[in-house]
């Protein structure tokens, strides 16, 4: 066991699923053309004013109410200085002394065990645009910039140093992403960027109550890389502190390829921001009946949905985490048992053939899906009534998959229907009894278990369509009465 | 040119029984500009084509029996600080010297909706950061009532076309007193209205908190016009409230009786040019003789507003300025090593002094270790003279008080930024504190040049403020002096 103890903060940037942008109106659709996507407010041009997005501050209180944050009943905007190009104002607008939302937790789980990691704080602010180089950063003879997500709204979370192991600042970027997916404020989308993390990572000696000298990484942009750069990182300054050497203060960028960070050599920590209150806006004071109403209208989250599906539907909680991962996931599987009363064998379906082929379990995934909740409980409903075997379900999943039809029609056309009929049956049965002698034998001898060869035998001539409760039964009772 | 000055009130009735035309009248004042402002240098840009379309759009409304508004066919000048799409918008700057902004900026929108005409962008100190428009990257302003002498800043462009004859009215900037100063040195009507009562949306920002647009007019009725032109709740401004717009004109018909008129004693103090005082004290005298209460009152926190002003403008402006850095219109130059030789080159070149040092005061006030002590404080501060003025209008309904310590000074006279600063003592708490006030013309010192009288209202109680003015301005001869221009 290492003398020392890993603190780990997560700065969480989201970005709101608004239509427009924090102050202006102008859209937020991902991978638009260059610029496409500005107006003179967030391109900063000279004189334009910002306007709080309604909606953006909405979503905020949605998300500080859900992780239990206290909603301050007025914030302010300030404005954050620093010179760079993809910040079309060189400064920023987001919240310092007054944020919108103060003290919370979020609760996460690690190999079984569940714990509360602190909330610092939540606030609004906005996205800067994007500089594409002409060939390598270094070499580049000009830079290019696109405005499009300049202005984009964002939501910065900010952890208490609370978490002890690179496992637990993954399990709560996870839990963090499903709430805000569950809430239907952000998409979750690591890749596109819609949600960014960064990392404050520092060691202490076992025990201790002071911080030591932190590093922050960045560009940690999803959940196995979040796991990969801390643990890296964790092993590198225990490394340089074992050597008795001393941890400088900076900023690491984690390179995913080679899996480790390295230093950016700027002087971040020397940046004077020169914060001050946004002279251009109002302080925002929120209606005490609005966040009311939005309390009210939360949904149900993950956390709560998951117990909920083990004790109303007796899923396991492996079934019941996997199912609940996202709100779409899981509003496809309650539509699916209310219109075909088997919880398990539909988890079943979905956990082992549907989620394999969607390839995701977002909302944009499950949207996709060929198959409607409807037409999953109708093909469960044939297995369960005898219409069709379990084998043949799947080559009937397959065709739905591909078609998009309801099983019924389906089985219909194809006459996909078990063969229920005894006497249909028992043709197969005594031809398969009478080509294998030897097997009839070894049942006579004691070999109960040889019954089984035949009952395969029927099912294979039967292309795969015989009821195979009723072919065993036929099976067993030809080969007593011999 | 031949024609006397009208003013807008009396273009307007002139336009509506077809004794003039908006078309000739707008070419009238063209030839004026053409003729005089080689003197004055009061515009940058001229939009002689623009003004006659729009003219000839007023004329045939007026034919049609269909006017927009009691401005429409008013030609009116701009300052440079505001956008205007598709024209050159300066803001007195090198670094803005090719900025062609695609908006209007919202007064500029309601004007041209309300039918009035523009002429031109006039000239201001860069960034409306002056008290004499000398610190305009461009051009000199002359005072029309002595070329020698400055127009007043940062609105001086506006103000000497309204004072030469060269627009029937202006719009400008306050800041500081950047409109009622010029007002009060070219002997013109100078309304700042309640911060937030207009838009500023397209104003281009030197310090947010303090910058409001204000008119400049011949009289007290065509401010009021051109106020109610421009008033009223902006979506696209957060900080434009949204009560309701006042009948100005309406407003302006009671009298003065009974009206508590208070006047701080500070605002007498040392460094007033006796002849502004005799002047001022003249038309607080005038006042009561139309049945005003005049009542003496003190606002001790008055000896601290320049110094306050000059950290929260700067450290605004520190901010506000930020943007202009070669990478997205205006100035760049290029040729730098890197992205941050790119940037201090292009503001290096493209700023000028004064404009520097702002930047730097206001970057100084606000960086870390410095903050509490200068921008925190002054904010304190400003509250301090926020509360004291609600005392006093606890009392009275007015304040009335010198615009300016001095008049129209030369050239060049004021070259210690300090003393440039001074300038802007009696004007700068009602720009701190967003009240509402105007500066009228007083009278006329020894050697002719123009005295300011300020008065002073509660919040949105302009119909107050411009019910006293107008009555002081029919009582009294001075708007019937114009200065010579040939």
């Amino acid at each position: 066991m290492s003398e020392h103890e890993t603190v780990i903060g997560l700065e969480v940037h989201a970005q709101l699923a608004t239509r427009g942008k924090m102050f202006c109106g102008c859209p937020t659709v991902f991978g638009a053309p260059p610029n496409s996507q500005t107006c003179p407010i967030c391109l900063g041009m000279p004189g334009v004013l910002p306007v709080i997005n309604r909606r953006a501050v909405e979503f905020a209180v949605r998300s500080a109410l859900a992780l239990g944050l206290r909603v301050n009943p007025a914030c302010r905007f300030a404005r954050k200085h620093y010179y760079y190009p993809d910040m079309p104002k060189n400064f920023q607008i987001s919240q310092y002394e007054e944020p919108l939302a103060e003290d919370g937790a979020l609760e996460i789980e690690v190999s079984g065990t569940s714990r509360r990691v602190g909330i610092q704080r939540l606030h609004l602010e906005e996205d800067v645009g994007k500089l594409v180089h002409e060939g390598a950063f270094a070499a580049a003879q000009a830079s290019l910039v696109d405005y499009n997500r300049s202005g984009v709204p964002l939501m910065e979370t900010v952890s208490r140093p609370e978490l002890r192991s690179p496992e637990e600042a993954a399990a709560y970027l996870r839990a963090f992403r499903a709430v805000l997916v569950y809430l239907g404020v952000c998409d979750g989308n690591m890749e596109e960027g819609s949600l960014r993390c960064d990392a404050n990572v520092s060691l202490r000696p076992r025990g201790g109550s002071e911080l030591g000298t932190k590093v922050e990484i960045k560009n940690l942009n999803s959940f196995r890389n979040v796991q990969r750069a801390l643990e890296y990182e964790v092993r590198r300054q225990s490394e340089e502190l074992g050597a008795g050497r001393r941890i400088a203060q900076e900023t690491r960028l984690f390179d995913a390829d080679r899996g480790v960070t390295h230093s950016t050599r700027s002087k971040e920590y020397a940046h004077d921001y020169r914060y001050f209150p946004e002279p251009d806006l109002v302080p925002l004071e929120l209606d005490p009946a609005w966040v009311e109403s939005i309390r009210s209208a939360l949904p149900e989250l993950p956390r709560a949905r998951r117990q909920r599906f083990v004790s109303q539907y007796g899923l396991p909680p492996y079934d019941a985490e996997i199912l609940t991962q996202s709100r779409a996931l899981a509003e496809y599987y309650e539509a699916a048992v209310r219109a075909h009363d088997n919880p398990k064998a539909i988890s079943n379906w979905i956990m082992s053939e549907l989620l394999r082929e969607l390839g995701g379990d977002d909302e944009a995934a499950i949207g996709r899906a060929p198959i409607p909740p409807g037409h999953l409980a109708g093909l469960v409903r044939l297995i369960d009534e005898g219409t069709i075997s379990g084998k043949i379900g799947k080559d009937v999943f397959a065709r739905m998959l591909a078609s998009g039809e309801d099983p019924a029609t389906i089985v219909r056309r194809e006459g996909l229907t078990q063969v229920a009929d005894a006497g249909a049956l028992e043709a197969l049965v005594d031809h398969a009894i009478a080509a294998n002698p030897k097997v009839v034998a070894d049942f006579k001898a004691g070999k109960t278990a040889a019954s089984r060869a035949l009952v395969g035998q029927v099912m294979k001539a039967s292309g795969g369509r015989a009821n195979p409760g009723l072919v065993d039964r036929l099976v067993q009772e030809k080969l007593s009465r011999m | 040119m031949s024609e006397p000055i009208l003013t807008i009130r009396k273009l307007s009735a002139a336009f509506t029984r077809g004794a003039a035309s908006p078309v000739a009248v707008t070419e009238d004042y063209l030839a004026r500009i053409g003729a005089l402002d080689s003197k004055v240098g009061a515009y940058l840009t001229v939009m002689r084509d623009e003004a006659l379309a729009a003219a000839k759009a007023a004329e045939a409304r007026y034919r049609a029996g269909t006017p927009r508004s009691p401005v429409d066919g008013a030609p009116l000048a701009i300052k440079d600080v505001f956008c205007t799409r598709g024209v050159r918008t300066t803001c007195g700057s090198k670094i803005l010297e090719t900025f062609v902004p695609p908006y209007d900026a919202t007064i500029v929108e309601r004007l041209r909706a309300a039918g009035a005409i523009i002429l031109g962008k006039t000239n201001m100190d860069e960034f409306a950061m002056g008290s004499s428009t000398e610190h305009s990257a461009f051009q000199l302003t002359r005072n029309p009532w002595d070329l020698t002498r400055v127009p007043g800043g940062s609105s001086g462009g506006s103000a000497a076309a309204v004072a030469g004859g060269l627009a029937a009215g202006a719009f400008g900037t306050d800041t500081g007193g950047s409109v009622r100063q010029p007002a009060a040195f070219c002997g013109v009507v100078g309304l700042k209205p309640t911060y937030g009562r207009v838009s500023r949306y397209g104003l281009i920002a030197f310090a947010s908190s303090l910058d409001h647009v204000a008119p400049l007019a011949l009289d007290v009725v065509d401010s009021a016009l051109l106020l109610a032109a421009t008033a009223g709740h902006d979506p696209l401004d957060a900080t434009s409230v949204p009560a309701p717009v006042p009948d100005y004109v309406a407003g302006l018909a009671g009298d003065v009786k009974g009206l508590k008129v208070g006047v701080p004693d500070e605002y007498f103090g040392a460094g007033l040019d006796p002849e502004i005082e005799r002047a001022v004290r003249a038309a607080i005298d005038v006042l009561r003789d139309l049945g005003a209460a005049i009542e003496r009152v003190s606002l001790p926190t008055t000896e601290y507003g320049v110094a306050t002003y000059y950290i929260v403008a700067p450290a605004e402006a520190s901010s506000n300025l930020a943007r202009y850095d070669g990478v997205k219109y205006g100035l760049r130059v290029a040729g730098g090593k890197d992205l941050v030789d790119m940037v201090s080159r292009t503001r290096a070149a493209g700023f000028g002094a004064e404009v520097k040092r702002r930047i730097m005061l206001g970057t100084y006030a606000l960086s870390t270790g410095y903050y509490d002590a200068y921008y925190g404080q002054a904010q304190k501060v400003r509250t301090l003279v926020r509360r004291e003025f609600e005392a006093a209008f606890a009392r009275v309904d007015l304040l009335a008080a010198p615009t300016t310590p001095g008049v129209a000074f030369r050239h060049g006279e004021k070259a210690d930024p300090l003393a440039m600063y001074m300038n802007d003592v009696y004007t700068i708490p009602a720009s701190m504190t967003g009240l509402p006030a105007i500066s009228i013309p007083c009278g006329f010192n020894a050697s002719g040049l123009p005295i300011g009288l300020q008065l002073i209202g509660r919040a949105l109680d302009e119909p107050t403020l411009l019910r006293a003015a107008h009555a002081y301005e029919q009582a009294t001869p001075w708007r019937e002096r114009r200065p010579e221009l040939t």
